[in-house]
């Protein structure tokens, strides 16, 4: 593209860029903030008002939620969920993708129907609940999983990559004398890796932050993933919440660089997956399939 | 179109007689039919058998009784529900903190994409975009502990910060007047830089041609942007506001029930934490359940309205 070199086009970028530099910063600075504030001692915190470099480093406020079991038990929950929920979430949405990416299916639109509409309308929370308790799933970590297996959002997007793969493959595939299975096992799935990667980090994602859930069916303390920990610690502590239930636990407020130092431990994980998501998004793979 | 070709293709005796022709497509089809049971039971179970659950909206249910032989009672919890002086204050509530959404936070993600889309240099865009995406993949506990720690009365770096500029303390988390510009804050740090993706992708498709030839008749970038690319991506953003108020009644439970407090429960309270509280906490699981039903229904109305208004003014909609 010819590039525009008129002066007041010149002003507009420099304009943009620092606005959009300044966007950014903001956005990422609480984080930072956080992470810095957790290295740092409870006294260094109090007199200095640092935000993002503090003079006095230390790893008390760490040696400190590590000193009891819940935290360290809480991330063995949420390590547990994430991975074999992901690994049953992709199970079902890959199969049944597959399955309707398949044009010659008859039914396939009625079953595509019953999908959408979920989007749009839902029993909501009380029948769904109802029907976790009838399922025997309450305070189970089933519960974290299963009532929500399939996202239909993914589910689409997974479909959508599966269509559009080159219809030829298959058909020589069948002349080869493949079944269905040997063609989707074989064939489908291997070139579907990049597609396969995505989704299973954006499950792998929603599991780790899985709350709501969480608070619904479950009310066994000791079987808590570490967000609810983290709403525990940081929200209820404060005695700000709308409920305290679960607040025994806890015998005094915790001091500020607990909290963040609980903050960084459920959020470091993300933070170590989201390079991966970020080259998969930077592509744009998705952004066609979520029109379609 | 080329589905029906294909199916002409498939069934060989469709011509003469149809109806066994589809059936051997069905039975040669029978592998792919048991990939899809797993899938299709799911959505049987979680989400068509809670939605057929919304008939003890219409009973006095209880546990032991079951869903079969509660007894019926009519409109009477949707009766309770409209007497109810919460009632008002939710629907209220409900209706400002969508409206304050429409109108401070849908336009955030259109101004981004727009200042993003400006940008020539391509690491310095992809540098914006990967700071600006990460808040999305925060759970909103986290979003909403790292807010409480920084507007702590108790060495908050805000209100150290107001301190020091020479102001008082403000007490955001327990203020009623604070919720609600926290909340949109909240919304806007977690989801404007995500929700700039479905733009590019439609600000990328336009025609590099239409931009040269406003140049050559001496365009400002400024008309530029207003004359060619919002123009462009405007069935994009007709789409998403219709998705959008489909949403109206979705304000994010999980969101709000975090920031929920005896303080600020007048303006925080919305239908889906007086859900939870009557229901969950309190046990009247069929009256909450009207009470979700009203929700859903208004939701599922509110988007066939945008979606004919949007067919009206001559846009796709999004069915």
């Amino acid at each position: 593209m010819v590039q525009d070199k008129t002066i007041s086009s010149r002003i507009f970028d420099f304009v943009n860029y620092t606005l959009l530099l300044i966007i950014g910063l903001v956005t990422i600075l609480p984080f930072l903030h956080v992470i810095a504030g957790s290295f740092t001692t409870v006294t260094e915190l109090a007199q200095k008002q640092f935000v993002l470099f503090p003079t006095v480093w230390s790893l008390d406020a760490y040696k400190y939620i590590f000193s009891t079991n819940t935290v360290f038990k809480s991330l063995g929950v949420s390590v547990g969920v994430t991975f074999f929920g992901t690994l049953f979430s992709m199970l079902l949405t890959c199969l049944m993708a597959y399955g309707l990416s398949r044009r010659d299916l008859d039914g396939r639109n009625f079953i595509m129907f019953m999908v959408l509409f979920t989007m749009l309308f839902s029993g909501g929370m009380i029948p769904t609940f109802l029907v976790v308790k009838e399922m025997g799933l309450i305070d189970s970590y089933a519960a974290l999983i299963v009532p929500s297996a399939i996202n239909a959002f993914n589910l689409i997007i997974m479909r959508n990559f599966f269509q559009n793969l080159p219809e030829g493959l298959e058909e020589s595939a069948k002349i080869d004398g493949a079944g269905d299975w040997g063609i989707l096992v074989r064939i489908v799935i291997p070139l579907s890796m990049p597609a396969i990667a995505t989704i299973s980090l954006f499950y792998a994602v929603t599991y780790w932050n899985t709350y709501m859930q969480a608070i619904l069916y479950l009310n066994d303390a000791a079987k808590w993933p570490v967000q609810v920990i983290l709403r525990q610690i940081v929200i209820l502590a404060s005695g700000l919440a709308a409920d305290t239930s679960g607040m025994e636990d806890i015998v005094r407020p915790p001091e500020q660089t607990v909290k963040m130092a609980v903050i960084v431990v459920a959020t470091l994980p993300i933070l170590c997956v989201y390079p991966f998501l970020q080259k998969h998004f930077a592509k744009g793979a998705l952004l066609g399939s979520i029109k379609g | 179109m080329s589905e029906t070709a294909v199916r002409a293709g498939m069934g060989k005796g469709a011509k003469t007689k149809p109806d066994s022709g589809r059936m051997r497509r069905i039975w040669k089809n029978r592998a792919i039919y048991l990939m899809i049971v797993p899938g299709f039971l799911y959505f049987l179970i979680f989400k068509y058998i809670p939605m057929s659950g919304l008939i003890i909206a219409f009973q006095d249910y209880q546990a032991y009784l079951g869903v079969m032989d509660s007894p019926w009672v009519g409109l009477k919890h949707f009766e309770r529900l409209f007497t109810e002086p919460m009632f008002f204050t939710i629907l209220r509530n409900t209706l400002l903190l969508f409206f304050m959404n429409l109108l401070f936070y849908f336009p955030v993600p259109i101004i981004l994409a727009l200042m993003l889309n400006e940008v020539r240099r391509e690491v310095f865009k992809r540098f914006i975009q990967t700071l600006v995406y990460i808040p999305h993949f925060m759970s909103w506990v986290i979003i909403v502990s790292i807010s409480f720690v920084m507007l702590s009365m108790d060495r908050g770096i805000i209100n150290e910060l107001l301190v020091m500029a020479g102001f008082d303390k403000i007490n955001f988390l327990m203020s009623s007047d604070w919720f609600r510009p926290m909340y949109i804050v909240q919304v806007i740090w977690r989801e404007a830089g995500w929700g700039t993706i479905i733009y590019l992708a439609a600000m990328a498709a336009i025609d590099p041609g239409l931009y040269e030839a406003s140049r050559i008749d001496g365009a400002s970038r400024f008309r530029q942007m207003w004359h060619i690319t919002l123009p462009s991506i405007r069935s994009v953003i007709v789409v998403l506001l219709i998705l959008k108020i489909g949403d109206v009644l979705e304000l994010g439970f999980e969101h709000i029930y975090l920031l929920l407090n005896s303080m600020n429960r007048d303006v925080a309270e919305i239908f889906d934490t007086y859900v939870y509280t009557a229901g969950l906490k309190q046990g009247q699981f069929s009256f909450s359940t009207a009470v979700g039903f009203f929700k859903s229904l208004i939701g599922l109305i509110l988007v066939m309205l945008a979606n004919w208004l949007a067919k009206k003014a001559g846009e796709e909609g999004i069915y």
